[in-house]
């Protein structure tokens, strides 16, 4: 089966695409919830948290297939990557733990106490999965220590090293954006004209850091470069990136919500994109010596599994987009508050 | 104490802590799809309170569910890299499998059911909730394929060696029905189902004893009663042919579950003590009777204990204690169900008040029995993390430290033990308030009507 396709090209991209789905949709929740504190009234805070209501869940659902599908195709970067940022990925999964609980549990009681410390749960952790999230793509850009035993590890301390955080503030900036116009196009009245200030300086904050983080990137990582040296046509990606962000304010100001909030998805995509080309074919740069990094070919599974695995992508794949697109298309339109929400 | 011993620590108890919810999830959706159906078939209004008042619990239970969950798929890789490493190839597609057919399915339908009520038809919701109910049992079954491969893996063969050997799949539907697949999820199953009907039933004794909505209760009650009655049955049919099953293919955990030392006609114990040392067993017994369950035949030898290699065995007392009460759990369910049909068949389940007492205080056992099953599956089948092909000690994260997992494992007991006070809290407090009041709405009307 699937004779002369490159199995391990394919795998690499389909991995890319689950985690930039998940990027893309996981992105505007998480930017939802990084920006909740400033909604100050409890129905628009509610607002807020039902706007991504019916969808966070899902949108979580691309991260563990992403995990599984690294697992199950890759098995030796799932496991050098999630041992060796051991006390990051832990402190993700506390963060993921009290998001998912303060949205349910919130509006469970009247009390003001109980829905100001979800609030306070709710906005944090989402900003700490970010930032985490954020902070070990920054390590991985850099390179990790992986040995010759394909055993790496990196302790808090060295997780936290300025471009990593640079990479991470990144991160939350991106998807405060996202979020502020996802949250544009779900809000109405005086909610959605607060809302709508939040984008222009949101958009600032990230383009800051873009520009930062892409000049560190080209000063101090020439690796990640290499490739658009050789193909100088990855360069259109790069702006048509710049383009999507620019597009962003305009489309705001025309009132083409969901214009912009494709603009800022594309931008997200185009990032992951930008990444990967640099990457390819490591999933991990060794920081050791390049002979010990991971990468699509040498660290993948068998051909057969990867050949299993892609005829269940082929049958899950349409009817995972046939969900997603029902699921938004029912729950399409403004927030409305009723006896279910939360 | 060593990592080893704290990564087993800690993954026992996020799984086991996990697997509150999942069950009572599961069972609760078979029972919403009741609930619902009658309210389509019937259009009588009591159905749609009652359904959407299990829709909150189900809520409830479904996102501490969900927030416990991403914790497992995670700690594969964080704290058994090198079982990943080994196994990936096999049990990673399992995993993915989950993912792409279950969990998108389960959490696109889950906006429906719980958001849905008003922007699409009756029809639509009730498809809805069944496919949740499908994305719920779907996860079981992609999950406990991968356990049982553990259990009894075929389908693959050894690559490499050394550092870089590894399990490769050679045939995929082979990994999918290993020898133990069918048996231990039809049981696993069959347990979740268990466990939601008798919280059905515990809320709905509740009411009853409170005198709160008396007809929905009954109505509920009787609903929760079937299914529990048509699972503990079940559950015999599965246990019997599980241990069937270990019998043959695992005769080590077989051996730990009856504390059976010499390979001899095995005797089945209704309970006891195993002194390890002295490799005997104090307790009540029916002489020849694991033989008779095993192979239908009293006098036929049951592989014992001193065939393995000391190193090659389970702890043998907590398997025995934990796979006994685990089985008397599932007597007592039984006998619980003929109690209450023979009740309602002579018209007095509802007038006899010990029985309704019962019924609330029986929702904790079903999760002991969950409970305690998974614990005689998992620790009798160590010492192997894969049976007969990799050791739990061998399968741990190389540059993972003790310090660690330590720090991970206080911050886990911590948050658990945080999250299970308020779990409790919510879910008592849905109950007081309890499913909406059919007098309810006209008497807002009134009252706005009379300013």
């Amino acid at each position: 089966m699937y004779e002369g396709l490159d199995l391990n090209l394919i795998w690499f991209i389909l991995v890319g695409i689950l985690l930039t789905g998940y990027a893309i949709l996981d992105g505007f929740d998480l930017g939802v919830g990084a920006l909740h504190l400033f909604v100050k009234d409890d129905s628009d805070r509610r607002i807020m948290i039902n706007s991504i209501g019916p969808v966070w869940d899902g949108n979580e659902v691309w991260l563990v297939t992403g995990g599984g599908a690294i697992f199950a195709a890759f098995p030796d970067v799932y496991a050098t990557v999630f041992s060796a940022f051991y006390p990051a990925i832990m402190l993700i999964l506390v963060g993921i733990i009290f998001r998912a609980v303060a949205i349910e549990f919130r509006s469970k009681n009247e009390s003001k106490r109980w829905r100001k410390s979800w609030d306070i749960a709710f906005s944090f952790s989402s900003i700490l999965i970010a930032l985490l999230f954020g902070t070990a793509l920054g390590n991985i850009i850099q390179g990790i220590p992986v040995n010759s035993e394909k055993e790496a590890y990196i302790g808090f301390f060295s997780l936290i090293n300025p471009y990593a955080i640079l990479v991470g503030i990144t991160t939350v900036a991106l998807f405060m954006m996202h979020g502020a116009i996802y949250a544009v196009m779900k809000t109405e009245g005086k909610l959605q004209s607060q809302v709508r200030g939040w984008v222009n300086n949101t958009i600032i904050f990230f383009v800051i850091c873009y520009v930062t983080v892409t000049m560190a990137t080209l000063i101090y990582l020439p690796h990640m470069t290499a490739v658009f040296k050789a193909h100088p046509e990855f360069f259109i990606l790069a702006l048509l990136n710049m383009l999507a962000v620019a597009n962003i304010p305009r489309e705001i100001h025309k009132g083409r919500e969901f214009a912009a909030f494709f603009s800022s998805s594309f931008s997200i995509a185009a990032l992951l994109g930008l990444f990967a080309l640099g990457m390819f074919p490591n999933f991990v740069t060794s920081s050791i010596a390049a002979a010990y990094s991971l990468n699509a070919y040498a660290h993948s599974s068998s051909k057969k599994t990867l050949e299993v695995m892609l005829t269940m992508a082929l049958i899950g794949i349409p009817f995972v987009l046939a969900y997603t697109a029902s699921i938004y298309w029912v729950f399409r339109g403004k927030v409305k508050l009723d006896k279910m929400s939360y | 104490m060593d990592v080893e011993i704290l990564s087993r620590i800690q993954f026992a108890f996020t799984v086991m802590f996990h697997y509150i919810y999942p069950p009572m999830s599961i069972g609760l959706a078979v029972l919403l799809i009741f609930m619902e159906g009658m309210f389509l078939k019937t259009g009588n209004p009591m159905f749609e309170r009652m359904t959407k008042f299990w829709v909150k619990i189900f809520a409830l239970t479904f996102a501490m569910g969900v927030a416990t969950g991403i914790v497992m798929e995670f700690e594969f890789g964080t704290n058994w890299a090198t079982y990943s490493r080994y196994v990936g190839d096999v049990f990673g597609s399992a995993l993915a499998a989950e993912g792409i057919f279950a969990f998108f399915l389960e959490s696109g339908f889950l906006a429906i059911l719980l958001f849905g009520w008003d922007k699409v038809g009756p029809k639509m919701h009730f498809f809805s909730t069944i496919m949740v109910a499908a994305g719920a049992h779907l996860s079981a079954v992609w999950i406990v394929v991968a356990n049982s491969w553990m259990q009894t893996p075929t389908g693959f063969h050894i690559v490499g060696e050394g550092m870089n050997a590894r399990a490769e799949i050679i045939d995929f539907w082979a990994m999918v029905f290993n020898p133990s697949s069918i048996e231990r999820l039809s049981h696993t199953i069959g347990g979740a189902w268990i466990c939601g009907a008798f919280l059905v039933i515990s809320v709905s004794a509740y009411y009853l004893l409170k005198n709160r909505h008396v007809e929905l209760s009954r109505s509920s009650f009787k609903i929760g009663l079937s299914l529990a009655a048509f699972a503990s049955l079940f559950q015999l049919i599965t246990g019997h042919s599980s241990a069937v099953q270990v019998g043959e293919y695992q005769p080590a955990k077989m051996a730990a579950y009856e504390g059976h030392y010499n390979t001899e006609p095995g005797d089945l114990y209704l309970f006891g003590w195993v002194f390890d040392s002295e490799q005997k067993v104090i307790g009540i017994k029916i002489p020849g009777m694991l033989s008779v369950l095993l192979y239908m035949d009293s006098s036929k030898p049951v592989t014992g204990l001193n065939e393995f290699p000391p190193e090659d065995r389970p702890p043998i007392n907590l398997v025995f204690q934990t796979y006994h009460l685990m089985v008397a759990l599932g007597m007592y369910f039984i006998a619980f169900i003929v109690i209450g049909i023979f009740l309602l068949w002579r018209n007095k389940l509802f007038k006899t008040a010990w029985f309704m007492k019962l019924s609330v205080a029986s929702v904790i056992l079903p999760h002991i029995a969950n409970q305690a099953g998974w614990v005689s599956a998992e620790v009798g089948r160590q010492p192997w993390i894969v049976y007969n092909l990799l050791r739990t000690s061998d399968g741990l994260s190389k540059v993972v430290s003790a310090e660690n997992v330590l720090f991970s494992l206080i911050l886990f007991t911590l948050i658990y033990a945080l999250l299970f006070v308020l779990f409790l809290y919510l879910l008592d407090s849905k109950i007081k308030h309890g499913p909406e009041d059919e007098h309810n709405e006209p008497v807002v009307e009134q009252l706005v009507k009379a300013q």
